[in-house]
């Protein structure tokens, strides 16, 4: 039944987990520097060592504006503080769980008619206010101190980001540490009235019953920040001010240190033995020492960056937090008292400050010092196991990113090469059109010789003719020199050696193969086969050869001869494919 | 969670790269200088130390983006300082293809014009040169960025002053010259120039990145 009890207080921590590891690491997971699992790795750990180590002086105070004696109603308590923070956590809204239990606290108190100690209300409320101020004068003071070392202290910036990544954990650790330190009295301070009267000897420490009931909060704590933190980090993080490292750390150290103070119990017994006023071991929230904290910063930096409307509405949920907590434990109370007919108030006089039962029974004294020996020496083999594996897998995974990368690299090289191609392929294409069109033109022409040819023919035959008639001898002078330059023209020497010099650079690399597969062709054979490939028929390469048709054929056959073609190959398609 | 070993190999990393932009540069201005010259043996000597020096940085530049990205360094900050390397790795990219495209389209540099062009090397030059100390007191020193890059601005208005005055002389004065070879010598100008204009971006890039850091 204890355990169900109990219950309320365990959920309330895994919210608590949640909200409030989110202040200590927001910032440094949020701007990426240190990664959640680190973050929450290192919280836990140190959360339960605040929570177990120096979580008491909170409780008391809690425990002094109203000390619920009954297991219900520290249920109900208990549960109502973490049913409201759970429900604002889910909305996104960072929220308070000191406000909450402190409500939850009141809601009891106004129930079962009785009379808070306002002095010690008035101590917490006024910690709602001084705690973010004195959060804020921190992070002012401290801000301006670590941009002036910074200033001055010429580190390299990749240097620097490993420094500060160091800083974030090491603070991060305090934060945490003074988060369990000062927050576990939410968790837990309504129980500790009822905590086991033990004493557990670990060897080199000891725990008693509260302290054991505080581990047990402070795992529950631990297991919010693994399981529930991540969301709220961001809100933290990123939403109210977008925070440079730097200023990551100076928020975690800033709000760490408050919450430290207003934990310490020995420096609050020493500045009273010293005369002095001295600060109020109470829960603050960290929600808001973040706000405080940023806010100094802010001030400092120009607030030019602060989103006002967050701001607003993490101003608005103090307000809320409180009173929906008062409330829901007022109802509750109603609900369990007269439905489920639970006691929420002792028999016992529940006045503030009074002792309840004597507890001088005697204290169960339980010696662990062998299995907690075991049990750490267990645990640095396992963090030792652990660190080696880690840093394998983490080499593993460097090599494994630096081989993708290089694949990556190779993909765009193929993928350049491809391109190369392409380009490489559309030249050719281009220049192979190129070349058809001359071809073309090269055809045209010899058609236009081979025309001409025709023509100077039929008028050669037309002289013939006229020579066999009665001439004069100056006519027949004068018609022997018409014909002989009519046989000058009709041989077409120099349009041809325009034409095959054209024809040869144009096809250069056709000549080049020729060339090159069939060293045995002559000079006729090669002029054959480029005038085949431009595409000449027989009757305008008798006229660019100055032979017959007859010949034509006869040197196309020997051509393709020495070709070495069957008789079935077209020797026009082969010399068009070569 | 976090090591010193991997910022060390950054920084190495980073001040050999710097180390490689900054002899590039005077590589450079030695190869225009030779090609002015004649001394086509130290030209080409010059353009083959360039070339490597390219590669080197490449090869660094790359090596860097590794380390950054695979060791979650500077995760605020890295996309702005590989930014600023590769702007960097774009100078010396261009300064030896400048001075390539002098090995192959071997312009003519009328005599008259070479004091005008060993001026307008020595600005884009300085311009570039004058980058380096700011780079180099970004990472150590980014208060002292601002007052170190004042000087690549005014190195790069002069070479703008100075590239534009050779082109009107080239087109307006030097009726001797074929229109083909005013058109080359324009671009060559412009190729020189361009060096100053990519210093000139990347002290924009810088003067950013300095700002960011210092408040």
């Amino acid at each position: 039944m204890i355990l169900l009890y109990l219950a309320a207080g365990l959920f309330l921590g895994w919210t608590l987990g949640g909200n409030d590891a989110a202040n200590i690491f927001g910032s440094a997971v949020g701007s990426r520097m240190v990664r959640f699992r680190d973050a929450a790795l290192v919280g836990s750990i140190f959360v339960v060592l605040g929570a177990v180590f120096q979580g008491r002086g909170g409780a008391e105070t809690l425990n002094s504006l109203g000390r619920v004696d009954a297991m219900a109603g520290a249920f109900i308590v208990s549960l109502s503080a973490a049913l409201v923070v759970y429900y604002m956590n889910s909305r996104g809204l960072p929220v308070s769980t000191s406000q909450a239990i402190v409500g939850g606290i009141l809601g009891w108190v106004f129930f079962n008619k009785l009379t808070p100690d306002y002095g010690v209300l008035f101590k917490i409320v006024s910690t709602w206010i001084t705690g973010p101020l004195l959060g804020m004068l921190f992070a002012a003071s401290l801000y301006k101190a670590l941009k002036k070392i910074l200033l001055h202290s010429h580190i390299h910036l990749v240097e620097l980001d490993t420094w500060i990544r160091f800083s974030l954990i090491v603070v991060g650790a305090f934060g945490a540490y003074s988060l369990g330190a000062n927050n576990i009295a939410n968790v837990m301070g309504v129980f500790a009235p009822m905590a086991p009267d033990v004493l557990v000897h670990f060897g080199l420490f000891s725990i008693d019953g509260v302290q054991l009931l505080f581990l047990v909060g402070g795992l529950a704590i631990a297991t919010g920040i693994y399981t529930n933190s991540r969301r709220v980090m961001e809100t933290v993080g990123n939403g109210l001010l977008a925070l440079s490292p730097e200023a990551a750390i100076v928020v975690v150290l800033s709000q760490a240190l408050v919450m430290f103070l207003f934990s310490w119990s020995g420096l609050a017994h020493w500045l009273q033995s010293m005369g002095l006023p001295s600060l109020p071991l109470v829960p603050v929230s960290s929600t808001q020492l973040v706000v405080g904290s940023i806010l100094g910063i802010g001030l400092v930096k120009g607030t030019r960056e602060i989103n006002t409307r967050l701001l607003a509405g993490i101003g608005a949920g103090w307000i809320l937090t409180p009173i929906a907590a008062g409330l829901t434990a007022y109802i509750l109370l109603f609900v369990a008292m007269n439905v489920f007919n639970l006691p929420v108030l002792s028999a016992v006089s529940s006045a503030a400050g009074e002792v309840a039962q004597a507890k001088n029974t005697g204290t169960l004294r339980i010696d662990f010092i062998l299995p907690g020996v075991i049990a750490i020496s267990g645990t640095i083999i396992a963090l030792l196991v652990w660190a080696f594996l880690k840093t394998k897998q983490k080499q593993l995974k460097a090599e494994n990113e630096l081989l993708l990368q290089q694949n990556i690299n190779l993909e765009s090289e193929k993928e350049l090469d491809e391109l190369n191609l392409k380009n490489m392929h559309a030249a050719n294409q281009e220049l192979s059109e190129r070349i058809e069109i001359m071809n073309r033109e090269f055809g045209s022409l010899a058609l236009g010789l081979t025309g001409q040819k025709i023509f100077f023919e039929e008028i050669s035959s037309q002289l013939d003719k006229l020579g066999q008639t009665q001439l004069t001898k100056e006519q027949e002078v004068a018609l022997n020199e018409i014909r002989s330059l009519l046989q000058q023209k009709m041989s077409f020497d120099k349009e041809k050696d325009t034409f095959y010099l054209n024809a040869e650079q144009t096809n250069k690399a056709f000549y080049e193969r020729l060339e090159k597969n069939f060293p045995g062709l002559s000079q006729q054979d090669k002029r054959l086969a480029l005038l085949i490939r431009i595409g000449l028929s027989n009757k305008e390469i008798a006229t660019m050869l100055n032979i017959t048709l007859k010949s034509v054929e006869v040197f196309r056959y020997r051509l393709k001869k020495k070709m070495g073609l069957e008789q079935q190959h077209s020797l026009n398609d082969f010399i068009k494919n070569l | 969670m976090f090591t010193f070993r991997h910022a060390k190999k950054s920084i190495a990393l980073i001040d050999e790269f710097l180390g490689k932009v900054d002899q590039g540069i005077l590589i450079f201005k030695e190869g225009v200088t030779n090609y002015l010259s004649g001394n086509q043996q130290r030209f080409l000597d010059n353009l083959q130390t360039l070339s490597s020096l390219e590669s080197d940085a490449d090869l660094l530049r790359r090596k860097l983006e590794n380390i950054l990205y695979t060791q979650s360094l500077m995760p605020q900050l890295r996309g702005d300082i590989m930014r600023l390397i590769e702007e960097l790795d774009n100078i010396l990219d261009l300064a030896k293809k400048n001075l390539y495209q002098f090995d192959v389209e071997v312009p003519f540099i009328p005599v008259e014009l070479h004091a005008d062009m060993h001026q307008l090397t020595h600005l884009s030059v300085s311009a570039c040169e004058s980058l380096m100390p700011g780079v180099r007191a970004f990472f150590r020193e980014p208060q002292d960025v601002k007052e170190k890059l004042h000087r690549v601005y005014l190195f790069e208005k002069e070479a703008d002053k100075l590239a534009d005055s050779i082109k009107r002389k080239v087109f307006q004065e030097m009726t001797h010259l074929k229109l083909s070879e005013k058109f080359h010598l324009r671009y060559f100008t412009l190729h020189i120039e361009t060096l100053s204009d990519a210093a000139e971006r990347a002290a924009d890039l810088l003067s950013i990145m300095a700002l960011k850091r210092t408040i």
